[in-house]
């Protein structure tokens, strides 16, 4: 009863905000973002919002989005979160690592709203699930690329901080690369950001300058790309977390410095869960999808890559989406040659969340 | 020709004027800056000043947050105005809300899992301790060379963020966090945690210490021998050396108590509502903390007054979001006029306004 | 590990790049604190410089012009501080922190449409036999004007504080404005000139991060160098020519560490980045602790509030 006069204020607040003629349902369902940087870094939060646009433009008036930018993560999360569900959020994803434990707090509160936390573990109560995506498999693809391309044999990896998921991205591209090309070396710099574009520049050009050819980044911003376009068509990078395809072709229409990209498109898993909300099949789910549900997506590969490489990557990233191969497939031994894959084998989802080496190859260590 | 003239007492009448003048003007050019980005300015200042307060979903939540959001500014800002009062000027206390939160948990998770009443006491005094070392750094700096505090504290704001960074991915990151930076959850710790006193009034340890120190700081400073030596030190240098006041001790005194409340206020936060210490833990309370000193006009009260305004247009400024999807950089660009109008119309305080020709040549 | 991979010659090359933004907002912080006035605003005017420039480079395709209007946006940014403190006397610690806040939002709100953009950059000079030669050619003389304007702007200001009669004024306002006032000098004037011009290079040097050094325009994208550029000041101590080896040294660690790593070292490349701040105190403790040196180079008004009695 309460709940009801809840959802009406808030949705009449909503329609005003947005100047809309009227509402056209009784109870449209509300799906409500918390994000963690502003829309506008063209990286994570923003592809988190383009799902949101995505669930909006699906159903159109049956629900109804509101959202929050640059919430830091920590005390004022919390409370985002509950002003949120006390504004009459049905549903309520929460888009960063760090609103794991606010996310569980909350839901312990309001039990009628579903919690979706990104990228963590937690889920403390029946009404939070988490979702993260394979982003390893993109690493692949590009790891694939990478190493094809490289003419020095030299290919970087611009890591944020050393968590497993960037551990794992490591290992994916690293693998595949050398796969690709036996002779291929890694070069790792830490920036210890997601988001600092000066910084991510030095990173790349620290790189180049030391001979490195193909670069990855794992870091929110276009940086690195505009500072490997500066080496005019000597080296290649691609565009990380949103397809960036401004720099996909130059001015003066000869290939741009990013050569392909792994995109995370979480449209489909918004639009998922949403519609089991409204259509009653919603359950707590633990979702690790990837590029098979579309959730991480190859951008278009532009002509810099030859025509072969592309067949091979096109090969790869359909037997990824069928399924039939596992990036992490044996035989892979860990960086001190112990085995940690035998033939055929494939990597068990609770060793890569929780991944903390390099595999056998890759020189350097794990900075803690 | 407009001239200021110095008055002899600042003025009662616009020690009370000023700062209404000043939310009617930052209304004013704030609801003109929220229509043209096209929201109506009457509901956007609403939602920002009125909403927090008296909205019928979101009061009895929101009334409550002022408190935990206004807590640490007042608790850092009320050190921090005794200092300038003898003007000293710690501007470091980012950096020492971030050292009394590191070192406070250190204290506590170096025994977990143990289960002990003490454990929480222990941590809130590690962690005021860790504050006060990290004032006194610039403190003992500068007694002993000289050496100029604002820039010293500045600076270490940034290596306390630098260790912060290095100890939440490193020695206190959570052994069962899956290797993701960031400690273990106070909050969850019974022995840590710092909940509300009173469930659901957002009364957490935190607040009362900060309510506390309003009224030491104005028992100090109206009553006390030491709160007349800092004042004299800050209006008359020199008449307070004659006095016999050692400015050696005031400004030990007034970093180091600057330095403990905001490393507190840090333990408090990080134990309570933050939950953990991690490399985002930093969220700027110690700089906006500098702004509510000086909204507050260094008073106690005025600072617990601007406290709870700077909470509200925080808090405000979230409901603008979600309700009116107003982005969060106009937040941000009307709290900044907010200040500037806060700070411009200060000046009727102190000085009077007058017009024609100066009669001294 | 294999240091031998750091090509010296690129090393340096990056990191007079790398250091264009601090250095051009770091000179200009200086002057204001020469003329006693302490502008905790820079992190905001260098921003606002970042986007306006951006936006103007946008739609004129003349990235120079970008710089210019960055220049003026940055001072007529300044000038709201200024007026605060100058003539509303107003705290400036508090305005500075408040202008900071103030340019933030303002240059998200601005550069919301051109997310995404690419703008047109600065070409590298090409200098006849100078960036020819070996070795140095590639070093020293083949960037954009902007790295050259900003070392010429070192010798300016340097020139001017030393040799001009106006320097010396400005000099003699930071040291004590009382005297000056008594003087007959306009305090008020000089320092409001004084933060315009601080304005000016902070805009230049954010708009150098937005048109050159990342080059797009990307909320936040200071990232805290503003702050940097006033760590810069003090470990200067308040002289344009330790400015620019400030600016260089900060600028180089950050360029260095990552250097270090992509040549292999793992160990202790966090720590490395918070040296220069613990050099900078270090130095300030030295230059307050030399008393004995008449030439003592912190203006002792520095942060106070001047207002003439007569």
């Amino acid at each position: 009863m309460i709940r009801r006069t809840l959802l009406a204020t808030a949705a009449a607040g909503l329609t005003l905000a947005l100047g809309a003629p009227a509402m056209a349902q009784d109870d449209p369902t509300k799906a409500c973002f918390v994000y963690v940087g502003p829309i506008g870094d063209g990286g994570w939060t923003y592809q988190h919002h383009q799902g949101a646009l995505a669930l909006q433009e699906e159903y159109g008036d049956a629900v109804e989005i509101a959202y929050q930018e640059s919430v830091p993560e920590g005390a004022d999360s919390e409370r985002v979160i509950t002003q949120m569900a006390l504004s009459g959020c049905d549903i309520i994803f929460t888009t960063s690592f760090g609103y794991m434990d606010p996310t569980n707090n909350v839901a312990a509160k309001f039990p009628d709203v579903k919690f979706e936390h990104s990228t963590g573990y937690k889920r403390e109560h029946p009404n939070v699930s988490t979702y993260n995506a394979r982003f390893y498999e993109g690493r692949a693809v590009v790891g694939h690329i990478a190493g094809k391309m490289t003419e020095t044999n030299k290919i970087g990896y611009i890591g944020s901080f050393p968590i497993p998921e960037v551990i794992m991205g490591i290992n994916s591209y690293y693998h595949h690369a050398k796969l690709a090309n036996p002779e291929v070396e890694l070069v790792v710099t830490w920036a210890y950001t997601w988001f600092d574009p000066a910084k991510e520049a030095d990173a790349a050009r620290a790189m180049l300058d030391q001979g490195v050819d193909v670069i990855t980044a794992h870091t929110d911003s276009t940086a690195p790309l505009a500072e490997i376009g500066k080496e005019d068509g000597s080296a290649w990078g691609f565009g990380q977390a949103s397809d960036m395809a401004a720099f996909m072709t130059n001015e003066d229409g000869t290939p741009g410095p990013r050569i392909a990209s792994i995109i995370d498109d979480w449209s489909p898993y918004y639009i998922k869960r949403v519609g089991q909300l409204m259509d009653g099949t919603y359950e707590q789910i633990d979702s690790w999808a990837g590029m098979p549900e579309g959730e991480v997506v190859i951008g278009e590969m532009n002509d810099a890559i030859p025509d072969d490489v592309k067949a091979e990557a096109e090969a790869l990233i359909a037997s990824i989406e069928t399924g039939e191969y596992h990036p992490f497939t044996g035989p892979i031994n860990k960086q001190d040659g112990s085995a940690w894959l035998a033939e055929g084998e494939t990597a068990k989802d609770g060793t890569l969340l929780g991944m903390d080496f390099y595999i056998e190859g890759i020189t350097g260590d794990i900075p803690n | 020709m407009i001239r200021l003239e110095k008055r002899p007492q600042p003025s009662k009448t616009w020690t009370v004027a000023t700062p209404i003048l000043a939310v009617v003007l930052t209304m004013i050019f704030g609801g003109i800056m929220f229509g043209l980005i096209g929201t109506s300015p009457v509901e956007a200042i609403r939602t920002i000043f009125w909403d927090p307060l008296f909205h019928p979903q979101f009061a009895n939540f929101s009334r409550p947050q002022l408190l935990v959001k206004a807590g640490p500014l007042i608790l850092i800002a009320i050190g921090l105005s005794i200092g300038f009062r003898a003007g000293i000027w710690n501007i470091g206390a980012e950096g020492q809300y971030i050292m009394g939160a590191i070192v406070g948990a250190a204290a506590g998770l170096a025994l977990y899992p143990m289960e002990s009443a003490l454990i929480l006491p222990l941590m809130i005094v590690a962690g005021a301790l860790g504050g006060w070392a990290w004032a006194m750094i610039p403190g003992l700096l500068k007694v002993k060379f000289g050496t100029n505090e604002i820039l010293v504290s500045l600076m270490l704001v940034y290596v306390a963020e630098n260790i912060l960074a290095s100890v939440s991915s490193g020695v206190l990151r959570n052994p069962e966090g899956m290797g993701f930076p960031g400690s273990r959850n106070l909050a969850q710790w019974s022995s840590s945690q710092n909940l509300d006193l009173i469930p659901g009034t957002g009364m957490h340890l935190g607040v009362l210490s900060a309510f506390i120190a309003v009224i030491l700081a104005y028992v100090l400073l109206t009553r006390h021998i030491q709160g007349f030596n800092i004042r004299l030190s800050g209006q008359a240098p020199r008449a307070a050396k004659f006095a016999g006041v050692a400015p050696a001790r005031i400004i030990l005194f007034c970093l180091g108590m600057a330095g403990a409340l905001a490393g507190m206020a840090g333990l408090f936060e990080v134990t309570g509502p933050a939950g953990q210490v991690s490399i985002d833990f930093g969220s700027g309370y110690g700089f906006t903390a500098i702004i509510v000193a000086f909204l507050g006009r260094l008073h106690p009260v005025g600072i617990l007054l601007a406290g709870l305004l700077m909470a509200l247009t925080y808090i405000g400024g979230e409901l603008a979001q979600l309700m009116l999807g107003v982005p969060g950089a106009s937040i941000q660009l009307f709290q900044g006029m907010l200040l500037f109008f806060l700070l411009g119309v200060d000046v009727l305080t102190n000085y009077r306004v007058r017009f024609g020709a100066g009669e001294v040549a | 590990m294999d240091l031998s991979n750091i090509n010296p010659i690129l090393l340096i090359a990056s990191i007079m790049i790398s250091a264009t933004p601090i250095l051009l907002a770091a000179l200009g912080e200086m002057v204001v604190e020469k003329s006693g006035v302490l502008n905790l605003g820079v992190e905001g005017m260098m921003i606002s410089g970042a986007v306006i420039g951006f936006i103007v480079a946008i739609n004129t395709g003349a990235p120079l012009l970008g710089f210019a209007t960055a220049a003026v946006a940055g001072a007529v940014l300044s000038l709201s501080f200024g007026i605060l403190t100058q003539v509303l006397l107003s705290n400036q610690v508090a305005t500075g922190l408040g202008l900071t806040l103030l340019g933030l939002g303002l240059s998200s709100l601005l550069g919301k449409p051109y997310e995404g953009m690419k703008a047109e950059t600065l070409p590298k000079l090409d200098i006849p036999v100078l960036g020819d030669l070996p070795v140095v050619g590639r070093m020293l003389f083949s960037h954009d004007i902007m790295v050259y304007l900003s070392l010429a702007l070192v010798v300016a200001v340097w020139a001017f504080l030393k040799y001009t009669r106006a320097g010396l004024i400005l000099r003699a306002v930071g040291e004590s404005h009382d005297s000056a006032h008594a003087l007959g000098y306009k305090v008020v004037r000089v320092r409001l000139l004084a933060i315009m011009f601080g304005g000016a290079c902070a805009g230049l040097g954010g708009a150098y991060l937005s048109l050159v050094r990342v080059p797009q325009w990307t909320e936040g994208m200071t990232a805290g160098a503003g702050w940097i550029a006033l760590a810069i000041v003090v470990f200067a101590s308040w002289r344009a020519g330790r400015v620019l080896i400030g600016a260089y040294l900060f600028g180089g660690i950050t360029v260095l560490q990552l250097n270090l790593q992509a040549a292999g070292l793992t160990w202790g490349v966090q720590y490395l980045s918070m040296s220069p701040y613990l050099i900078t105190i270090l130095v300030l403790v030295f230059i307050s602790s030399n008393r004995s040196r008449s030439n003592h180079d912190a203006p002792a008004t520095l942060g106070r509030t001047f207002h003439a009695t007569r």
